[in-house]
């Protein structure tokens, strides 16, 4: 199963995270930290699985920003490369220029609370993949 | 739903919004912040009755506010009241701001779920779907209490939409996860099962899901599923790539989908009806074919997609292990991946290939690749792939290509990254042992595994090499040569001093008669090294040189001369001191049969798994690497009997205890469960001694343990701490009739108690002893009560320091107080970091009922007549069993005071039973009890009979005393 979801900015800022197990607000610091760094220090050539305590990491990088989604060994690593892929496309045709996710967070939020009959919209087809998921 | 087009309404949301994006610092942000927050606190609390609308927007101002970062603390109420408005977006602001800010308030906790159950009961697919979502954001227990056993009404009723369904399926997943226990199997189940079939693929990707976690549990009632998931799988892969429209991913047809599928179905066995099987075969050649195809499109996301199906698919195949056919194809399949420019799917294949190696069916085929892998390790850029490699080299090693594989892992080790240098000489320490035909060869490798790597080399692959090549007398003379021409390097590694400094001193005399390495100059050689060794390897070099002592009696009055010199009798280590005084007086008095028989060669060492792979094991955490290991040594029948793999878990425990064993010194009179104590000082204060002055000085020890006449020869098989393989369980029984001693150990840690009893109060002291020379990081032990244990026991503890030196100990004191009886026992578990890794045990602590016992004596005719009293069926419980032990009566006696209960002599007419009374102390109550035991000693049977006021005690004394005879 997932255990996280994580949107990460180069500069190693969580923006995003959702936990799928209870996690402690502190352990979480501590764990998307380290989490951050394992991921930020690789190159481009070197895979995109990072084994990580007891469970596994899977991300991926679009420009400035990474996703990283923490599973345990009954996940499928290729499944789960491919559903952040998925779940970057959906984002993207919500809303345009994911990429620059620094700017987009503000306008993010904006889009889910004030349009709210997006949300169900965003609820259902982007996070619907995504909660099917879990 | 209701339209509201973009941008329309909550303006004064928008322009918030762009206020706070347009503040320049963070004092600004927070400035019109709070002044948001005072107008909205102004506006809750003003008297005119605010419109949907306008609490909607305060609302999302709050959570703006809230997710950016800021504390909330009111408008909990508004958002409620949110709830049970009919307009869709009002309904659903409500509830975001609930899944985000939930708290425990029980009175709105009840206004919620009071909500929720109308959303729930409305129809109206929308508001049911808000509501699930809710539940499953949530997803607390009391909302699981709430709703547990109306979710699945909803999912299986034949009138409820699509969407709602699935929504249905995540939310009691979700639920499942969190409190398995509140939701409830039924009838219920066998209708989700038919959800696979359901035409909405959404229903069905989120019904796998549900099933796959509930079938891990309970496989026996979803296993109709296997045919269903198998038929639906079969018509996701022949449909044509554009059949499945939204499902459709880049040209590969639901392959999340397909995932789940393949997943759930290595939930079961392979399916024995025919025609499933024969169908899904069917299917898995598909995949498997269509991997070979072109692909439809040149985007990656096509061909990762379509991977993702076939490594799942090829996991299936793996599980079901019994189409050969199929696993070699799945190897070749792999095998292409080994060299494919995607640094992803050969991380995959090797991954994957590691378990098909562990096949018999597709050894061979796996086998076949072995250039490439060794190639991979060699050019590979990223650590995480060779370490995979690395993995499949282990795994597809035996005796054809053991010397190869073991070549290339040594070569790749002088490179390798430090993070896997301690594993890879695990590996190849195994492997060398494991396969070697000629032990020169193993001496060879170890040797050199020593020279490359000599600090990622541990303890345990270097006692292992002594092991071995003591109990092989074939390689004995060529491990003494080798090792001293490897001892002649101007530079050598510490550890192979010690391999070296313990071989020759056993068979240095094999190479005396060659003047090259005469017995001088093998002295010369080690005592060259002496100095810059620690003082572990030093202690080893002292009794290697009171081995030459009996070896080669013409240099008997050189070793004495360096035994006498001031830095050896007067060392600042006691140890050495103590060694270098004693063995120079042993050397001088004792006559030449007495040393003979003292420093005689070491006999044979028991045959036990390699306590190195134990380490392996250990290493790598219960996974696949352990199962793996067990599947191997299962198939592999010979192996020069290094390995038992009945005891396997067994032998974790009993790794050899430090160098001091070896030598056969610290064989003190082992008389209980305690460890041989080592010489290096690391010793643990024994807790459990009887005497008052119970917490001793550290290391007594070594004054009595140490080189008594007889002891160098002494077997060492008395140190197989046969004693220290503890079932949990049994140890746990142990402490039933007693109050201190051991109660965990295994190389790591010892934990040791004492504890005191008096009525209904109790003290406990837990003592853990670090048994190694690195300090434990993180250090936490908790005790841990379950929730019906919690209410009748009271137990308080203190936090314990979370370092925990080498060798040191730490002492926790648990204050108890029983309030009402129990059952159970509570858990102690503890956590720490050795090492790298982190450690986590959980032991029962012997806090038991019968603890708060005080005897009473009583006269046989008291005694019968409350016995009599007691004569309501449910006051009495019986047990009759076997004997476990032998049947001593002054044994029993000692077992039933112990139990705490007084031990009526003369009260009953056969005086071959055994009577006790007594009372148990709470907190509540007392409870009177009387306990009779009859030994029938030609069945060797059992009978106890309790009689107590109360049914639960009688019950669980009954159940305590009875294991203890």
């Amino acid at each position: 199963m997932i255990k996280f979801f994580l949107m990460v900015n180069k500069q190693g800022q969580t923006r995003l995270s959702r936990y799928y197990e209870h996690v402690e607000i502190n352990k979480r610091t501590v764990l998307e930290a380290e989490v951050i760094k394992n991921c930020l220090s690789r190159s481009k050539d070197e895979c995109s699985f990072v084994e990580y305590k007891d469970f596994k990491l899977v991300y991926r990088q679009y420009a400035a920003l990474f996703i990283v989604v923490g599973i345990d060994q009954t996940e499928n690593e290729m499944a789960v490369y491919e559903l952040i892929h998925n779940f970057v496309e959906v984002l993207d045709k919500y809303f345009s220029r994911v990429s620059e996710f620094g700017l987009m967070y503000h306008k993010i939020l904006q889009e889910i609370l004030k349009t709210c009959c997006c949300t169900d919209l965003f609820l259902r087809q982007f996070f619907q993949p995504y909660f099917c998921y879990i | 739903m209701p339209a509201v087009s973009k941008g329309d309404g909550m303006r004064g949301l928008a322009v918030f919004i762009s206020d706070i994006r347009n503040c320049k610092s963070k004092e600004a942000e927070i400035k019109r912040i709070n002044k948001e927050l005072a107008n909205i606190r102004s506006k809750f609390k003003g008297d005119k009755a605010l419109d949907g609308y306008s609490k909607k927007k305060y609302v999302c101002k709050l959570l703006f506010i809230f997710l950016l970062g800021h504390d909330i603390d009111f408008g909990h109420m508004e958002a409620v009241n949110l709830l049970s408005s009919n307009r869709y977006t009002e309904k659903q602001i409500g509830y975001l701001f609930i899944s985000v800010l939930v708290n425990s308030n029980s009175e709105l906790i009840r206004l919620i779920n009071n909500a929720i159950k109308n959303d729930l009961a409305s129809r109206n697919p929308t508001f049911m779907g808000l509501a699930l979502h809710c539940i499953a954001n949530v997803g607390s227990r009391e909302m699981a209490e709430a709703f547990a056993g109306e979710i699945p009404k909803i999912l299986v009723a034949g009138d409820t939409m699509d969407s709602v369904k699935q929504s249905a399926a995540l939310c009691l997943l979700r639920l499942y996860r969190t409190s398995p226990d509140l939701v409830p199997m039924g009838d219920w189940t066998s209708r989700v099962v038919h959800l696979l079939n359901d035409q909405h693929l959404g229903v069905v990707t989120a019904a796998t899901s549900l099933i796959t976690t509930l079938a891990q549990k309970n496989p026996e009632e979803f296993k109709t599923s296997v045919s269903l998931a198998v038929s639906r799988l079969s018509r996701i892969v022949t449909s044509a790539s554009t059949d499945l429209q939204d499902y459709t991913y880049y040209f590969v047809p639901a392959p999340w989908l397909s995932v789940k599928l393949l997943r759930l179905l290595q939930c079961y066995p392979p399916p024995e009806d025919p025609a499933v099987r024969g169908r899904l075969t069917e299917c898995l050649e598909t995949i498997l074919n269509k991997a070979q195809e072109p692909p439809k499109s040149k985007k990656v996301q096509h061909s990762n997609a379509k991977n993702a199906v076939l490594f799942e698919a090829i996991s299936l195949i793996i599980h079901h292990d019994s189409e050969p056919n199929l696993l070699v194809r799945a190897c070749n399949q792999l095998g292409q991946f080994l060299q494919h420019r995607e640094t992803n799917l050969r991380y995959l294949a090797l991954e994957s290939m590691c378990t098909l190696a562990s096949s018999e069916f597709s050894h061979e085929a796996v086998k076949t690749h072995i250039e490439t892998v060794i190639n991979a390790l060699k050019t590979e850029r990223d650590v995480s792939v060779r370490q995979r490699a690395v993995d499949l080299l282990y795994a597809m090693c035996d005796r054809s290509n053991a010397q190869q594989i073991v070549a290339e892992m040594l070569n790749y080790l002088e490179t390798a990254d430090y993070s896997i240098r301690e594993e890879i000489v695990l590996k190849v320490a195994i492997l060398a042992e494991k396969y070697a035909v000629d032990y020169t060869w193993y001496v060879d490798t170890i040797l050199n595994l020593i020279r490359i790597a000599g600090d990622y080399v541990s303890e345990e692959v270097w006692y292992r090499v002594i092991q071995i090549v003591i109990n092989r007398d074939d390689v004995q003379g060529y491990a003494a040569k080798t090792v001293f021409e490897a001892l002649q390097a101007p530079a050598c590694h510490e550890n192979l001093v010690k391999v070296g400094g313990y071989i020759l001193g056993e068979f240095g005399n094999l190479i005396a008669g060659d003047p090259r390495s005469s017995p001088l100059i093998q002295f010369n050689l080690l005592h060259s090294k002496f100095h810059l060794c620690s003082v572990p390897t030093r202690a080893l070099l002292l009794s290697t040189y009171i081995k030459f002592v009996n070896l080669f009696p013409e240099i008997k009055t050189t070793i004495q001369d360096v035994l006498r010199s001031d830095s050896q009798l007067k060392n600042a280590d006691v140890e050495l001191q103590q060694r270098a005084v004693e063995y120079l007086r042993l050397s001088t008095i004792a006559s030449t049969d007495i040393l003979a028989t003292v420093l005689e060669e070491m006999p044979p060492f028991p045959e036990r798994e390699s306590s190195i792979l134990a380490k392996l094991k250990k290493k790598k955490g219960p996974g696949t690497v352990t199962d793996l290991e067990e599947i191997k040594k299962e198939r592999s029948s010979d192996m020069n009997g290094s390995a038992e793999p009945a005891s396997v878990n067994a032998s974790v425990v009993s790794t050899p205890s430090p160098s001091a064993d070896l030598l056969g010194l610290g064989a003190a009179p082992v008389t209980n469960s305690a460890p041989p104590p080592s010489s290096s000082g690391s010793l643990l204060v024994d807790v459990f001694s009887d005497s008052a002055s119970a917490v001793a000085p550290l290391a007594p020890g070594s004054d009595d343990n140490f080189a008594s006449p007889d002891l160098a020869s002494s077997e060492v098989v008395s140190e197989e701490p046969a004693d220290t393989v503890h079932d949990a369980d049994e140890l746990f029984h142990k402490f039933v009739c007693k109050n201190n001693g051991v109660l965990f150990e295994n190389q790591l840690l010892q934990i040791g108690l004492k504890s005191e009893f008096r009525q209904n109060l109790g003290r406990m002291f837990i003592f853990y002893g670090n048994k190694t020379s690195t300090q434990f990081l993180n250090f936490t032990p908790t005790v841990i009560c379950s929730d019906d244990l919690q209410s009748s026991l009271n137990l308080q503890t203190k936090p314990v320091d979370p370092t925990v030196d080498g060798g040191a100990q730490v002492q926790q004191v648990v204050n108890i107080e029983c309030v009402s009886d129990f059952m159970e026992a509570p858990i102690l578990n503890i956590q720490f970091r050795y090492g790298g890794t982190f450690q986590n045990l959980s032991v029962k602590l012997p806090i038991t009922l019968n603890k708060f016992f005080q005897p009473t004596e009583m006269s046989s005719q008291d005694f019968f007549q409350r016995w009599k009293q007691l004569s309501n069926p449910k006051q009495e419980v019986q047990n009759i069993f076997k004997a476990k032990h032998p049947m001593d009566a002054e044994i029993t006696k000692a077992k039933i005071i112990g139990f705490g209960s007084a031990l009526l002599e003369e009260v009953d007419p056969n005086p071959a039973n055994f009577v006790g009374a007594g009372i148990i102390h709470t907190k509540t109550t007392q409870i009177g009890c009387l306990l009779r035991l009859e030994p029938n000693l030609q069945a060797q049977m059992y009978r106890l009979t309790l009689r107590t006021s109360k049914e639960a005690v009688s019950q669980r004394l009954c159940e305590l005393l009875s294991e203890q005879f």
